[in-house]
């Protein structure tokens, strides 16, 4: 009986994943209204729940396992970025185009801002060369601008880790933080979800903090935050490592 | 028909994809660089296209908001993916680095939205 229910699964990974899914939503929107009366939205709470489960499994979050490797289908890039495009149907032009030089402005000084902190958090930790100190600082843009800048600069692959690692804080970070700091930093406007999308720039934490913020934001901080990782992967192993360089020697 | 609004999406989804890709080649970067940007950028273009000619009936509509109200539930799915371990194991300075980089992002928001609000004088509105 078990193997039969694990062939089924195993057959149909991507259905079974819509079930596991719609529970999780179920238990969290149930979670929300009784345990905390709305005031932390039932997204924020499924989320959070998504985290802790991945926590479990290893590489793959909880997909690790095979029995829930349709989760991985579910919410893997390309499904991820067909639903987070479908979301400009809400998305207005004209408030786009109000916040469209702020969205530069922001991708630019978020991939700086990123590099530097993270930079100086390796110097801190004893990193002085400027190839390590470039990669951690790349790793904090996001952990695909880690990678390709380590690789790009030949950092060892302890330091490539770190800074793969980073990235990944930074996603979790922004994902769990959003919603909680989203009223102190003025976020309940698509001006600065675009800002917000530009000056944080990992796509993931950027679209599921949104959305625990509100679902309306979304497309705003998607639009910006998809040029992020390009950006970086641009600027941290040429301008950036070249300036760093000139400092260490 | 619903199809008819998938198969919109999809097309200026892979639209955008294949302009992002081409980015990423110039720039010899081996990935996308705002693939999805320029899809949505498609969507809403396309979207008002169909709206003036009238093609953009209720139902085609619906292919695409069906998609949009998946989206939460996908975000859903892949925070269950996440290397979560790996990000918490690597030691103090990934913990330490991806924090501060965030939260100092954070604190620029305010700053920059002033930009994108020159138009209207600055209130507060919820």
């Amino acid at each position: 009986m078990m193997e039969l229910i694990e062939n089924l699964i195993g057959k149909n990974g991507l259905v079974f994943g819509f079930l596991l899914v719609g529970l999780i939503m179920l238990i969290s929107s149930w979670l929300s209204k009784s345990m905390t009366r709305n005031k932390i939205p039932g997204v924020a709470i499924a989320i959070i729940i998504g985290l802790v489960v991945a926590g479990l499994g290893e590489e793959k979050g909880i997909a690790s396992f095979p029995i829930f490797a349709g989760l991985g289908l579910l919410g893997g890039s390309m499904l991820r970025d067909f639903s987070v495009v479908s979301t400009a149907m809400g998305a207005d032009i004209e408030k786009i185009k109000a916040a469209g030089l702020a969205g530069v402005i922001a991708l630019f000084i978020g991939v700086l801002v990123a590099f530097v902190m993270g930079g100086i958090v390796a110097f801190a930790f004893g990193y002085t060369d400027a190839e390590s100190i470039t990669t951690i600082g790349a790793g904090a843009c996001t952990y695909i601008v880690g990678p390709i800048t380590g690789a790009a600069l030949n950092a060892s692959s302890e330091v490539i880790a770190i800074s793969i690692a980073t990235g990944v804080v930074k996603t979790i970070i922004t994902t769990v933080s959003t919603p909680l700091v989203a009223k102190a930093i003025g976020l309940n406007n698509p001006q600065s979800a675009v800002v917000f999308g530009g000056l944080i720039g990992t796509t993931s934490g950027v679209a599921a903090g949104l959305a625990a913020t509100d679902p309306k934001l979304v497309p705003y901080g998607a639009l910006t935050a998809t040029f992020y990782t390009g950006l970086g992967c641009l600027l941290c192993p040429s301008v950036f490592y070249l300036i760093l360089k000139v400092f260490l020697g | 028909m619903k199809i008819y609004g998938v198969a919109l999406l999809a097309f200026c989804f892979l639209l955008g994809k294949l302009i992002g890709s081409l980015l990423g080649q110039i720039m010899q970067i081996n990935g996308d660089v705002g693939g999805v940007g320029f899809a949505m950028l498609f969507l809403i273009l396309g979207n008002a296209y169909f709206k003036r000619k009238g093609w953009m009936v209720a139902e085609t509509q619906n292919g695409i908001l069906f998609w949009s109200s998946m989206y939460i539930p996908i975000i859903v799915a892949m925070a269950a993916t996440q290397n979560v371990k790996a990000a918490l194991s690597a030691g103090p300075l990934a913990l330490v680095a991806g924090t501060v980089a965030t939260l100092i992002a954070f604190a620029f928001v305010p700053l920059l939205s002033k930009l994108g609000n020159k138009k209207e004088p600055k209130k507060e509105n919820e």
